[in-house]
């Protein structure tokens, strides 16, 4: 099974995400800052990240930069998913190494879009209208 | 909904658009219409098939409008726009090398996503293409559709829907909560408003047309005639793009399957060529 970890320092945003992503067949572990997270990827690599950008500790921008200096860091697939949605920092996420990314607000339809873009998840059959 | 409203709106969509709904459609109606109708300040969908039959001609288009408008989103479907990149444009530079020029129509352009994906799909091969005369031309029913998608202005939504977000930013500008798709693709896509039922011939010989998730609302007979229409606006050598529920297969011998890439269609050559088939194969011996 594929993991994802999500990281949100909203409870709320973490429980939709994980409920969106479990649907979609991920294993998912949490974690509220960056720090915490960069800690959950030094014992195993996730998969996929679903990465927030304003967190205290250590913000989603920053765990990216450190997260692909790590051994095995460039493996996973990040995908931000933040209310930044300007073009400066979508294009600094994309020069740090993010993969994708999701303007918030998102539903399950966007986070299925993006996560098949980065190779995540097989395509669904077509949509039928 | 009654039984009696849902059949004066199945035959009043029948006549003006040729959608042809099928006995069990009463939910697209009531998802469609039912905005409409608060939209117009009616109660309701017999309140508004009362104004219908009251003469009201805006409703009727309004209605007619909003139940031929598809959602649609940016590479929909995904696999066509890869037949697009690795079968049929490397196919047509070849065959058109020199003429130097390639002519696409989508028959059912709606809000835009589709002829600019395929916009910015050509832009993406432009080394392969300088020098190249490119012609997308869109065509829908419905003109307000396709006022927007001249404009080329989506919500924050419906550009996280299907566009990878490289693309975003290279083919985009932000206006607050909405993307414009930049001036150099929008000027590579010409909309011409058109109803299929109608003679289109007008419109030239083309190398590829998509014509995609809206034969599927034609009973049997129509599509067989748009069909045969669609083949005379296309090249010997051309690509027809059908949505992925939709095939030609048991209706029309005018397109045949290409092999192993579903939902792409080429015209059927031996069909063409009627007359000769038996004496070119003999000659082969």
């Amino acid at each position: 099974m594929k993991t994802c970890l999500v990281v949100d320092d909203s409870g709320v945003v973490r429980k939709i995400a994980r409920r969106i992503l479990e649907e979609m067949g991920f294993e998912i572990t949490e974690a509220e800052d960056g720090e915490k997270a960069l800690e959950v990827c030094k014992l195993a690599m996730p998969n996929a990240v679903l990465l927030d950008w304003n967190m205290p500790v250590m913000d989603g921008y920053e765990f990216l930069g450190h997260l692909r200096r790590l051994p095995g860091g460039d493996v996973p697939k990040v995908v931000f998913c933040t209310t930044e949605n300007g073009m400066d920092h979508i294009s600094r996420a994309l020069h740090a190494g993010a993969n994708e990314y999701i303007m918030k607000p998102f539903d399950k339809d966007i986070v299925a879009a993006k996560f098949q873009e980065v190779g995540l998840v097989e395509l669904s059959e077509p949509t039928p209208v | 909904m009654t039984p009696p409203d849902y059949e004066y709106l199945r035959k009043l969509l029948k006549d003006h658009s040729g959608l042809d709904l099928s006995a069990d459609k009463q939910y697209l109606i009531e998802s469609r219409l039912l905005p409409l109708s608060r939209k117009c300040g009616l109660a309701g969908i017999s309140e508004l098939v009362q104004k219908m039959k009251g003469g009201a001609s805006t409703i009727v288009a309004q209605v007619v409008e909003a139940m031929t408008t598809n959602e649609t989103f940016f590479f929909r479907d995904k696999v066509p726009f890869d037949h697009f990149r690795d079968s049929i444009v490397p196919e047509v530079l070849k065959a058109r090398a020199a003429r130097k020029s390639i002519r696409i129509w989508c028959a059912a352009g709606s809000t835009g996503q589709e002829p600019y994906s395929l916009a910015m799909s050509l832009k993406e091969m432009s080394a392969a293409l300088a020098g190249w005369r490119i012609e997308i031309i869109a065509t829908d029913l419905s003109q307000e559709v396709l006022e927007k998608s001249k404009a080329g202005i989506y919500s924050q939504f419906e550009v996280q829907r299907g566009l990878p977000i490289q693309m975003l930013v290279k083919y985009f500008k932000q206006n607050g909560e909405l993307w414009q798709i930049n001036a150099d693709i929008r000027a590579m896509v010409q909309h011409r408003q058109l109803n299929l039922l109608h003679d289109f011939s007008q419109l030239g010989m083309f190398d590829v047309i998509f014509c995609r998730n809206v034969l599927i609302y034609f009973d049997q007979d129509t599509k067989i005639n748009i069909f045969g229409r669609l083949a005379k606006s296309m090249e010997a050598d051309g690509f027809l793009v059908l949505g992925a529920a939709e095939t030609v297969v048991g209706l029309t011998d005018v397109f045949k399957p290409f092999p192993d890439k579903r939902g792409l269609y080429r015209p059927n050559a031996a069909r063409a060529a009627t007359a000769a088939p038996k004496i070119a194969a003999m000659a082969g011996r």
